[in-house]
C-alpha cells in the first residue's frame, strides 16, 4: 500500500556496488529469460512475490512462476519476484542501507502492495523475518501501517500458519491461480474508492470472502494446561472457519507458459509440467497428499501443447512431469511415448520425477531415456518393514519392488535409489532394520538377474514429521534420540555386511532438524516467539544444515518458554482442538482420525480413483470431483515448419 | 561437419556471470536458435561447444572471449551470428562468427589487452605506483586458487602498464566522478596474471588501494603484435583463406536457414 506520490527508484546502481564482494552474484541481478518489468505507475495494484529460500532454490518453483505470470498477464497490475539473500551480501545490504530488493526492476519490496510468500517448508520462516527487516517491514502485522504491504502467505506451509500468525497479515489456503486475481480485484476495487478504513479496511474485506484467513480477527484461548480451548472470530462478518482454493480444470490454466530462464545455476534446470494435481493414493504421512485432493488431470493434448511451447521459449533439455505420483496419470503411456516420438533426435530427456514402484513399467522408463540420458530410477516404499507400509498405507510389496527393480537391471540400470522414513508412528527396530533386509534383497536379485556384480542400491532416509491435516496430525513424532539410535543400527548392519554391504549406499539426516520441523508444522501461535527468537539469534536458511543450528532453536524454545516436547513427541486426544481446525482442507475430522485408527491397527485403504469413495470429505464439502482421463487422444507429431 | 569460432561479449550486469553460467546460458541458446549444433556420442551426449582460452572471472566484463561449436551442416556465419546473438540475453553479445580455418584458436590467445578503471582513485598516487611497478622486475603476489594459496610473480607477464585519467558513471555512483583508467596487456602464462593480480602488485609497490572495487574489462585477446605491443585480431588467420585456411566449399549454404 505504497505511497503513491514517492516515486520508486531503481536500487540497482546502489546493489550493484555491492556485488563485486558477495559469492555469486548473479542471482541478484535478474533479467531472466521470460521475466516481466511493467511499468510501475501503469499498475494500480502491485505484487512482490517470495520464495523464501536462496535464488537457485527458488527460482525453480512452480507456485512462484505460475502466480507471477498469471498476475502480470493482468491488465494494471504488476509481479515482481524476491528470494532470500545469503548472508553475505544481507551484512552489506546492512551496512550500506540497502532495503529488500526484487530481481526484476530492483525495486524496494516495502513500496508494493503485497508481499506474497509461498512457503513449501516450514524451514523458510526466518527467512521471511530477514526479508521484512530488510525490507523496513515491521516484523509483527500488529506494528504495520497503512503503507505497508499486506503480507500474505500461501504454499503447504499455509495449511498451518499459526506459528507465523504474528507476522501475517493473511493467508490463502490450496491452489493459488484464481484467489490471487479475486485478492488483486479487491485491491483494486479498495484503492479506487480512496483505500477506506486503512489497512483492516482491506484485511476485512479478503477476510468477510472466506477465501482468505486474517490471523489477528481470530483470537485463541488456552486451558490452563496449554492446548487450545477454542479459536473464534473476534468481530462480526468474519467466518469461524476458513476455506481452501482449488482449481477444478487444469486445462484452463496452462501456466507456466514461458518458463523463467536463469543465468544462475539452479537446482531444477528443467522445464516443468504438472501433469495432474492431488492425490488419493492415501498415504498417511503424506500433507501434499491430504491437501489436495481431489485429483485433477491435466489432458494428454494440454501437456503436448506445453512441453512444445516451453521448450521452445526456454531451451531447457530436460522436461520434468511433475505430480505427487506421476506414473499414475491415467494416459501417462501415451504421454510418454508421445513425448519421446516428438522429441525423437534432439536430446531432449524427460524425467518423471515421483513414480511409485506399483505404477512402474519398463516400456515406461525406457521410453523416458529414449533420447536423453538414463539417469537412475528412484522409488519411495518409505517404510522398510511390510507392517510398516501398512501402518502408513503406502501399499508397495516386496514383491512388487523385487520384480520392478530385476526389469530395471536386466533393462541395462545399474543403480536404483529407495526412499524410507524413519520415526513413523509404531515404528520399532525391526521395521528399520527391514530396509537393510529390503536393500539386500534388491541387490540379490539384480544379481541374479544380470549375473552381474556391478549392482548398486542407494537407500535414502529422512526423518518422519507428522503434519496437519493429516491422519498422523494425533501422533507423538519420534524424538531425535530413537531417530538416530535406529539409523545408527542400520548402518552398523549395512556396514557390517560382507557380501552385499559395498554395494548398498545409505544416506541420511540426523533426527534433530525433524524436532525443530516437528515443532513448526504442529505448532500454534506461541511458537512464534520462538521462531522470532532463533531469527534475533542470527538464525536464517534453516534448511540448510550448513546454518541450520539445533541448539539455536532449543536455547530459543527454552528463553520464551516453550516447551518443545509438548508440541512434537506428545500425543494428541481425539478432541484437542488443533492450532488448525479451523482451517479447512476439506478433509473431514471424522475420518481423519477413523484413518489415523486404521493405521494403528494397520488397515489399509484404497485408492477412490479406483474403489468407492471412502468419504474423506473433500468432494462433497469443496464442491469438488475427481477429473481423471483417460481421453483416448494421442499426440500428434510437431508439424515441420 | 563443420566448425565456427564465436567472438562474444560480456557486458553491464551480464558481468557477475560465472563461465558456468555462461555455458548454460549458451547451450540453451544455441536449441532456442535451433542451430544444428553436434553432439558427443556416448552414454550422456554433450553438445560440442568448447570455450577457447582463459575465462574472464566474475564480475569482469569481456569485449573478446571465444567459443568454437561444431555443427552438423554447413552454416552461414553472418545467419549463426545473428541467430545466436538474438537467442542470447542482452549483454551476452555476439560479435563476429568466422569458419576455423587450420591452427588452433587456443593457440592463437598469446595476450590480453585489459582496462580498469578505478573509481575516486587518486591518480597522482596511481602514476608513481605504475611507475614503480614497470620499474620492478619481479613482484611476488598471493593468490587463493583451486589448488590453494598460491605465489607467483606478477610483474614479467604484464607487458605494458599506463594509466589516464578519465571519467564515468560508475557501479554504485549515481553521479559521474573522475576515476583512473589502468589499461595492461599481459601475456598469457601458468598461472595467470589477472588484472587483480596487478592491482595486488601496486599495493605491494606503492600501498595503492582503489577505494572502491575496479571496473574490469577485458578488450581483446589474440597472438601478440611486436610492432603494437598489443594483441591482434586472432580470426584474421581464419579470414585469410591464402595461408592455408580450410574453409568449406562456397555454395553449399542452405538458402533460408542457418
Amino acid at each position: 500500500m505504497s505511497v503513491e506520490s514517492q516515486p520508486v527508484e531503481s536500487l540497482f546502481p546502489r546493489l550493484e556496488a555491492l556485488l563485486p564482494k558477495v559469492s555469486k552474484p548473479i542471482q541478484y541481478v535478474g533479467g531472466e529469460l521470460n521475466s516481466t518489468v511493467k511499468d510501475w505507475d501503469e499498475a494500480t495494484v502491485r505484487w512482490a512475490l517470495m520464495y523464501p529460500d536462496a535464488y537457485e532454490v527458488g527460482l525453480p518453483n512452480q507456485g512462484v512462476q505460475i502466480l507471477y505470470e498469471i498476475l502480470n498477464e493482468m491488465p494494471e497490475t504488476l509481479a515482481e519476484r524476491t528470494y532470500a539473500v545469503w548472508p553475505d551480501l544481507e551484512a552489506l545490504m546492512r551496512a550500506e542501507g540497502v532495503p529488500q530488493f526484487t530481481v526484476d526492476a530492483h525495486r524496494p519490496v516495502r513500496a508494493f502492495d503485497v508481499l506474497g510468500v509461498s512457503f513449501s517448508t516450514e524451514l523458510g520462516y526466518t527467512n521471511m523475518l530477514t526479508a521484512l527487516d530488510l525490507a523496513g517491514i515491521p516484523l509483527e502485522a500488529a506494528d504495520r501501517g497503512d503503507d505497508d504491504p499486506i503480507v500474505l502467505a500461501g504454499g503447504h506451509a499455509a495449511f498451518n500458519p499459526e506459528p507465523i500468525a504474528d507476522f501475517l497479515d493473511a493467508a490463502v489456503l490450496g491452489d493459488g491461480e484464481q484467489i490471487a486475481i479475486a485478492i488483486t480485484e479487491v485491491i483494486r476495487e479498495w484503492k479506487a474508492e480512496g483505500s477506506p478504513g486503512g489497512r483492516d479496511g482491506l484485511l476485512m474485506r479478503l477476510a468477510e470472502s472466506g477465501g482468505v484467513y486474517v490471523p489477528k480477527f481470530y483470537d485463541v484461548d488456552y486451558h490452563p494446561d496449554g492446548r487450545i480451548r477454542r479459536v473464534a472470530p473476534n468481530r462480526s462478518g468474519v467466518p469461524w472457519r476458513v476455506h481452501k482454493h482449488t482449481v477444478m480444470d487444469l486445462d484452463e490454466w496452462p501456466y507456466p507458459k514461458k518458463p523463467l530462464v536463469p543465468l544462475a545455476e539452479t537446482v531444477h534446470e528443467r522445464f516443468s509440467v504438472e501433469i495432474f494435481r492431488g492425490c488419493t493414493r492415501g498415504c498417511r504421512f503424506c500433507q501434499a497428499g491430504m491437501i489436495t485432493r481431489p485429483v485433477r488431470e491435466r489432458s494428454i493434448t494440454t501437456i503436448g501443447d506445453m512441453v512444445e511451447a516451453g521448450v521452445k521459449a526456454s531451451g531447457f533439455n530436460e522436461v520434468g512431469l511433475l505430480s505427487l505420483s506421476s506414473a499414475d496419470h491415467s494416459e501417462i503411456g501415451d504421454v510418454a511415448k508421445g513425448l519421446a516420438d516428438r522429441y525423437e533426435g534432439t536430446n531432449t530427456s524427460l524425467s518423471l520425477p515421483s513414480t511409485r514402484v506399483d505404477a512402474f513399467n519398463i516400456d515406461l522408463a525406457n521410453e523416458f531415456s529414449r533420447n536423453g540420458r538414463r539417469s537412475g530410477l528412484t522409488f519411495a516404499p518409505e517404510g522398510g518393514s511390510e507392517r510398516m507400509r501398512k501402518v502408513i498405507n503406502k501399499m508397495v510389496t516386496e514383491e512388487d519392488l523385487i520384480r520392478t527393480v530385476t526389469t530395471a537391471y536386466t533393462q541395462g540400470w545399474r543403480q536404483v535409489k529407495l526412499y524410507f522414513m524413519c520415526g513413523l508412528p509404531t515404528e520399532e527396530d525391526a521395521d528399520v532394520l527391514g530396509i537393510a533386509d529390503l536393500a539386500r534383497k534388491v541387490i540379490q536379485a539384480g544379481r541374479e538377474a544380470t549375473g552381474s556384480r556391478d549392482i548398486r542400491c542407494t537407500v535414502s532416509i529422512g526423518g518422519f514429521v507428522p503434519k496437519p491435516h493429516t491422519p498422523f496430525q494425533w501422533a507423538a513424532q519420534a524424538d531425535h534420540e530413537t531417530v538416530d539410535r535406529r539409523l545408527k543400527a542400520l548402518k552398523d548392519t549395512l556396514r557390517g555386511d560382507k557380501e552385499y554391504g559395498r554395494a548398498i549406499g545409505m544416506r541420511y539426516h540426523d533426527g534433530k532438524p525433524s524436532i525443530v520441523e516437528g515443532l513448526l508444522s504442529r505448532g500454534d501461535r506461541r511458537v512464534g516467539a520462538v521462531i522470532r527468537a532463533v531469527w534475533q539469534d542470527g538464525g536464517r536458511f534453516d534448511g540448510w544444515s550448513e546454518h541450520f543450528s539445533f541448539q539455536r532453536w532449543m536455547d530459543a524454545a527454552a528463553k520464551v518458554g516453550v516447551d518443545v516436547d509438548w508440541y512434537t513427541t506428545r500425543e494428541r486426544e481425539e478432541n484437542e482442538v488443533l492450532p488448525w481446525d479451523h482451517l479447512d482442507a476439506g478433509l473431514d475430522r471424522e475420518w481423519l482420525w477413523q484413518d489415523w485408527q486404521d493405521a494403528i491397527n494397520d488397515v489399509e485403504v484404497e485408492d477412490c480413483r479406483w474403489t468407492p469413495c471412502y468419504d474423506c470429505g473433500v468432494c462433497p464439502s469443496m464442491g469438488t470431483e475427481i477429473q481423471i482421463g483417460p481421453t483416448g487422444r494421442k499426440l500428434l507429431p510437431l508439424t515441420v515448419v | 561437419m563443420q566448425r565456427l569460432r564465436v567472438r562474444y561479449a560480456k557486458r553491464g550486469r551480464l558481468r557477475f556471470t560465472s563461465h558456468r553460467d555462461i555455458s548454460r546460458a549458451v547451450e540453451r541458446a544455441v536449441r532456442r536458435a535451433e542451430v544444428p549444433v553436434a553432439f558427443s556420442a556416448g552414454f550422456s551426449p554433450h553438445p560440442k561447444i568448447s570455450y577457447v582460452g582463459a575465462a574472464a572471472p566474475t564480475g569482469v566484463a569481456s569485449e573478446a572471449e571465444y567459443l568454437e561449436i561444431s555443427v552438423t551442416r554447413q552454416c552461414d556465419p553472418g545467419r549463426l551470428k545473428a541467430a545466436l546473438d538474438g537467442s542470447l540475453p542482452p549483454g551476452l553479445d555476439v560479435l563476429d562468427v568466422v569458419e576455423a580455418g587450420s591452427g588452433s584458436l587456443a593457440d592463437r590467445l598469446e595476450c590480453s589487452a585489459w582496462e580498469l578503471r578505478l573509481p575516486g582513485a587518486d591518480p597522482a598516487l596511481a602514476a608513481v605506483a605504475v611507475a614503480r611497478f614497470n620499474a620492478a622486475e619481479r613482484i611476488e603476489v598471493e593468490r587463493l586458487t583451486k589448488k590453494g594459496m598460491r605465489r607467483f610473480d606478477a610483474r614479467e607477464a604484464v607487458l605494458s602498464l599506463t594509466t589516464a585519467e578519465g571519467s564515468g558513471t560508475t557501479a554504485g555512483q549515481a553521479t559521474s566522478q573522475s576515476c583512473v583508467i589502468l589499461r595492461m596487456v599481459v601475456r598469457h602464462a601458468t598461472p595467470a596474471v589477472r588484472p587483480d593480480d596487478v592491482l595486488t602488485g601496486l599495493r605491494l609497490v606503492a600501498d595503492f588501494a582503489p577505494p572502491s572495487p575496479p571496473e574490469v574489462t577485458r578488450l581483446a585477446q589474440g597472438p601478440l603484435d611486436v610492432r603494437t605491443g598489443g594483441p591482434v585480431d586472432p580470426f584474421d588467420l581464419d579470414r585469410d583463406t591464402s595461408r592455408g585456411g580450410e574453409t568449406g566449399p562456397a555454395g553449399e549454404h542452405v538458402d533460408g536457414d542457418l
